[in-house]
């Protein structure tokens, strides 16, 4: 019961998000700070799992394919499409939804319990879409923008190893990475991403917006969000890999 | 002119308010007073509708507005200024951004015409220069005043004001008071405050409301406080040593 009641407060408040600006510099203002905000900050963390993860990949298949009629160039191959199937996508996200979301529900959640959304809807401000609707530009915008990254750096990993380990030579790994190539892949990647975005700045969001009481709370609303943003994730990139790849 | 007829309101099965009835006109100052948890905050949260009451009406002006739409109360929350209890600066945001919010999100005034204003409220509430900084770098004292200069910059019908003493020195606290009440008078605003600070009801108090566990135990001018002949309100105002001094006089 409780689970319908949260569902449609949040339809509630997604449907509040979309309406006309009353001011659309002011949103312009706030959107460019929620760039720097959302996006900016999490390339460090971004490109740091992103390194590993790749280098760790190209070890562990390296590894397993060890067979003769294996040739080697699928080694990169593998990593070429992990990385951007699933890594570069989902797992970042899933990293994204603990630093992005949690950022998000204490930021709204602490403006809700000292009054200052209330200031704001005083003032005449729609403060729903005031306050999510630039979030979520900075998320969609900053998003694919980081898998991108993701997926870059990941194979720059993966070419380290080749580099400096015995696992895979350095040409069979570059030739590996332009092999059946498949460029349906980017729109998949990328149709995950804005879903992503959406949903871990407005859950995060709806954490933060409702929440009640004090800094204890905060720190709740902020748990949750994290806990529902990945939740959401694995439930959201099951459906898409399912309708989009199968 | 705000009206509101026996205004209802309970959180959880436990009544906060019971009925109150009360008209706040305008030009004056309306002291709404009250023992800490008798219900000041939610009777003002819900004339302001940020609080939907159980029951009772809340008249604007003579239109009712306890059933409004959404954008009908948008209209006239813009001829509102409020005062919140904590103050409710934009933490992310400076002074001057906090004061010039209203005018940036509703008026096309030039960004000179814009400046001017703020630097002309924040010099009325006596904390001018203060436009860079951030409300955390600055006093509690001073956070309450620039939140009375982001609530007058739209030159408001209607001003609400929280307890805008608390936190405040007794001087300050009067230049806030007389502030509110030249406001009042110069812009015949309707002026409600939630108070439990004595000074202030002798000082500015025309209309006072006097809450006791959510329900309306007197109301009157402060010329009549002292022959009230209510106990619980006389519990309440000789409490203050203050107004224990100021009778002997
Ligand atoms: N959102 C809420 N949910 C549940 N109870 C509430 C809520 N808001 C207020 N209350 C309760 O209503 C009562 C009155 O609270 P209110 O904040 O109006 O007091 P107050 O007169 O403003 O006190 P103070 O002078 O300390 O600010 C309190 O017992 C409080 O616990
Ligand atoms: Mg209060």
């Amino acid at each position: 019961m409780k689970l319908f009641y949260h569902i449609g407060k949040y339809f509630y408040l997604v449907g509040k998000l979309f309406t006309w600006p009353e001011k659309f510099s002011m949103y312009r203002k706030q959107g460019l700070r929620e760039l720097l905000l959302i996006g900016l900050d999490s390339l460090g963390i971004v490109a740091i799992v992103s390194v590993f993860m790749g280098a760790v990949l190209t070890l562990q298949v390296g590894i397993n394919f060890v067979h003769p009629l294996i040739p080697n160039y699928l080694i990169a191959l593998t990593v070429r499409d992990t990385m951007m199937l699933e890594f570069s996508s989902t797992i970042i996200c899933l990293i994204l939804a603990g630093k992005v979301g949690s950022n998000i529900a204490s930021e709204i959640g602490t403006m809700r319990i000292t009054e200052q959304i209330d200031a704001m809807e005083i003032m005449g401000v729609n403060s729903v879409s005031y306050l999510i609707l630039p979030k979520l530009f900075g998320a969609i915008v900053f998003f694919p923008l980081l898998t991108l990254v993701s997926i870059i750096l990941g194979i720059a990993g993966g070419l380290a190893v080749s580099l400096l380990t015995q696992v895979v030579t350095v040409h069979d790994y570059l030739d590996g990475l332009h092999m059946f190539f498949h460029s349906f892949y980017i729109l998949y990647t990328l149709v995950k991403m804005l879903v992503y975005a959406f949903l871990i700045v407005s859950v995060s969001a709806y954490q933060g917006y409702y929440t009640k009481g004090g800094a204890l709370e905060v720190g709740k609303s902020s748990t949750m969000a994290v806990v529902y943003s990945i939740i959401l994730v694995l439930i959201f990139n099951l459906i898409i890999t399912q309708l989009m790849l199968t | 002119m705000i009206k509101i007829e026996n205004i209802h309101k309970q959180f959880s099965g436990e009544k906060v308010l019971n009925g109150i009835t009360a008209e706040f006109s305008s030009g004056r100052i309306n002291l709404v007073i009250g023992q800490s948890g008798s219900g000041k905050t939610v009777l003002l949260k819900s004339v302001l509708g940020l609080i939907k009451p159980d029951k009772g009406k809340i008249f604007f002006e003579e239109r009712e507005f306890t059933t409004a739409t959404q954008n009908h109360w948008r209209a006239l929350r813009r001829e509102m200024g409020v005062v919140f209890q904590g103050g409710a600066l934009f933490t992310s945001k400076t002074v001057e951004d906090n004061v010039k919010f209203p005018l940036d999100m509703f008026t096309k005034d030039s960004v000179k015409e814009k400046k001017r204003r703020v630097d002309e409220c924040l010099d009325r509430v006596g904390v001018k220069g203060t436009n860079k900084v951030l409300p955390g770098e600055i006093s509690g004292g001073m956070q309450k005043r620039v939140a009375i200069a982001r609530a007058i910059i739209m030159n408001p019908k209607f001003l609400f004001c929280d307890e805008p003493n608390s936190g405040l020195d007794p001087i300050t606290s009067i230049r806030i008071d007389r502030l509110l009440k030249r406001l009042t008078i110069d812009y015949n605003i309707t002026t409600v405050i939630n108070t439990h600070d004595m000074n202030s009801v002798v000082e500015i108090g025309d209309y006072i409301l006097f809450i006791h566990k959510g329900e309306k135990w007197w109301e009157g001018n402060k010329s009549e406080i002292f022959s009230a002949g209510n106990e619980e309100f006389n519990n309440f105002v000789f409490a203050a040593e203050a107004t224990k001094k100021l009778i002997k006089t």
